[in-house]
């Protein structure tokens, strides 16, 4: 399988009053042709923001792609595109869904128009031909009544169908990667698994990667090929779906994957949850940034930022638990989480 | 939507009837009457033939009632009492169009110019363009009217000599008036627009749009402008509102023979046929105005269009 998408040493700041804000630090990853690659973590750990990056998104200033970054798409350096090109490049060859479906649509636009934007911007169609296409691409997303549908307006739409609409959109011009940012958060869980799976049907259909962005391990279980937890701006484990669900490495992959709900679960039980919050990121971080959360902590985590351990061909790991002299530390099993998979 | 505009009616004429009936016995209530300037020098019975030619003898209350009874059976609003021979609604229709014309001028550019103004300041935020805008709106809502207007005189036709200093006629008459009434407009449409724009803009859908490959121009012409533009409407009232008093200054200051001054010289003269009518025809203008404006938000924002169920 060839790479559509190498990202190397990317770096991303924001520059605040406050000081600099390193959001992103030195990640590196690759993305398959045809994969399907989930970015796992909290709140504020540089998931969007790196999904941004790859669609030269995000504002500059306040934010600054590191110059050592490197974007490569298909061998094209993103960074360097200039802005024709990055315009043909957006929408065309990468597209992205956001995470809020009640937002992310322009409210003055019937929803035709804003699926025939795209169209009519990379395939210079003419605007029947783009009608056309809507309808057709409405219908693939399973929109009921699509010929009526495109003349509403998102308000006249609910969470689940306007969330149906930005797929269409993003996936009208075929694109050769799908970056989803969170693409179920803001939807109740039956449409979730819904969109999920019209994600996973749309990807054969269309012959796309997809990087999906989520906060919830549970989303990425049956949908993804591969994962990579990231945490404070850097991946702290990365493999293919079964090592991170069976074999996982890393204390807070323990930690995300214990606090999934599960059905076998005595349902009196508190759900798991990890203590304490995500260092900042103005704040220079010494040593391993998982330290001050992590029930395994040891000295040189505190002092030393830890090594990436090669665990096997995709699973990668770092921290100092895999160091030869550190302690064997089990897994701790605390819900029915291990189950899934 | 039909319902909704016939309601909409209903509750205009209510208005109309109230401010109808308010200044009718306001201006009843001001000392002196449209014949005192006469009355002295003139012999008594000429002169209790002249109150009792206008219907001035009789009691408030009943010259209330004929006026209201012309007025709705035969949409007649009089004749001039000062000046005897013009009829009240010759002179709104003569004249109000000279009002009109220079309004609506006024109104159009104000508001494109603020729009424009306004949107370059808040793409270019907190760089020369926006506080050279805001600079200029800081100006326009600040001095007076009267003395943009002297400036404009003094330096496009005085000093420079391309346009006449008043009257009124040809096109060329009517440049220096409207910039000078426009100019409040720009202002207050800049900074709205500037304020709109800069919030619209960090709105997910303008992610969205520009994900999917929008160029930045059109980006602020299909996804910015029209939202941003929404708010901005719902000042449209009160500018026209504002353009009309300025017009009676205006029309002073050049000359033009507007409404506005017949307007104001029939309140000194107790004119008391001319102040109703004249008053009816402004109050008229300005709730027709408002409710244009609340069509207008249903056109531009779909979330907010009337049915006819509510």
């Amino acid at each position: 399988m060839s790479k559509v998408l190498e990202i190397k040493n990317l770096s991303v700041s924001f520059h605040t009053y406050a000081g600099e804000v390193k959001a992103v630090r030195d990640v590196s990853f690759e993305l398959d042709r045809k994969e399907t690659l989930a970015i796992v973590g909290e709140s504020g750990c540089g998931k969007t923001v790196t999904a941004k990056a790859i669609l030269r998104l995000l504002k500059t200033p306040p934010a600054e792609i590191k110059k050592e970054s490197q974007i490569l798409f298909d061998g094209e350096e993103v960074t360097k595109m200039d802005k024709k090109r990055l315009l043909s490049y957006r929408g065309q060859d990468v597209s992205m869904i956001f995470q809020d479906p009640m937002t992310s649509l322009n409210p003055t636009m019937t929803v035709g128009a804003q699926i025939m934007e795209a169209l009519e911007i990379h395939k210079k169609m003419k605007k029947k031909e783009a009608e056309a296409e809507a309808i057709r691409l409405l219908k693939l997303v399973n929109m009921p009544n699509a010929k009526e549908r495109i003349k509403q307006y998102p308000h006249e739409l609910s969470g689940g169908m306007r969330q149906r609409v930005m797929i269409a959109i993003a996936l009208s011009c075929n694109p050769k990667v799908l970056l989803a940012d969170e693409p179920t958060t803001a939807l109740d869980v039956t449409i979730q698994a819904q969109i999920i799976d019209l994600l996973s049907e749309l990807k054969e259909e269309f012959d796309t990667s997809i990087i999906l962005v989520t906060h919830d391990l549970g989303v990425v279980a049956n949908f993804a090929d591969r994962i990579q937890v990231m945490y404070a701006g850097k991946i702290v484990e990365t493999g293919l779906k079964e090592e991170i669900f069976y074999k996982p490495h890393h204390p807070y992959t323990w930690a995300l994957l214990n606090s999934i709900p599960s059905l076998d679960k005595e349902s009196k039980e508190e759900l798991y949850s990890l203590g304490g919050t995500p260092p900042d990121l103005i704040l220079p971080l010494v040593g391993c940034p998982f330290a001050s959360r992590c029930d395994y902590a040891m000295e040189i985590c505190r002092e030393q930022a830890p090594e990436t351990t090669i665990l096997s061909d995709n699973h990668k790991v770092a921290c100092w638990l895999q160091h030869p002299e550190a302690p064997r530390v089990e897994r701790p099993i605390l819900s029915g989480g291990a189950n899934r998979g | 939507m039909k319902k909704y505009i016939i309601k909409r009616i209903a509750y205009m004429l209510l208005t109309l009837w109230i401010v109808i009936t308010l200044t009718f016995f306001l201006m009843h209530s001001i000392p002196g009457d449209p014949l005192a300037y006469m009355a002295k020098t003139l012999p008594e019975q000429t002169r209790i033939n002249f109150y009792e030619k206008y219907g001035l003898d009789k009691p408030v209350y009943v010259q209330y009632g004929i006026f209201m009874k012309n007025l709705i059976t035969k949409g007649d609003l009089g004749e001039s009492i000062r000046y005897p021979g013009r009829t009240v609604t010759d002179t709104i229709s003569k004249h109000a169009t000279v009002s009109g014309r220079l309004g609506l001028q006024a109104i159009a550019v104000g508001i494109t110019i603020g729009i424009v103004l306004g949107v370059i300041a808040a793409l270019n935020r907190n760089r020369w363009p926006d506080y050279l805008v805001m600079f200029i709106a800081i100006l326009g809502v600040t001095v007076p009217l009267f003395i943009i207007a002297a400036l404009l005189q003094y330096t496009l036709s005085v000093k420079f000599k391309l346009l006449p200093t008043t009257g009124w006629g040809k096109f060329k008459h009517t440049i220096i008036p409207t910039i000078a009434m426009c100019f409040g407009s720009i202002a207050t449409y800049a900074r709205y627009m500037r304020s709109n724009v800069l919030e619209v803009i960090n709105q997910d859908y303008i992610l969205t749009a520009q994900a999917k490959g929008v160029s930045p121009f059109n980006v602020v012409r299909k996804h910015v402008l029209r939202n941003a533009i929404l708010p901005a409407i719902t000042i449209l009232g009160p500018q026209i509102a504002g353009i009309f008093t300025g017009s009676f200054v205006i029309e002073r200051i050049f000359s033009i023979p507007g409404l506005g001054s017949y307007y104001i010289s029939s309140i000194s003269d107790r004119d008391y046929t001319m102040i109703i009518g004249t008053t009816v025809f402004y109050a008229a203008l300005f709730i027709v105005s408002q409710l244009v404006v609340d069509l207008l938000y249903g056109v531009v924002d779909p979330r907010i269009r009337v049915s006819g169920d509510n």
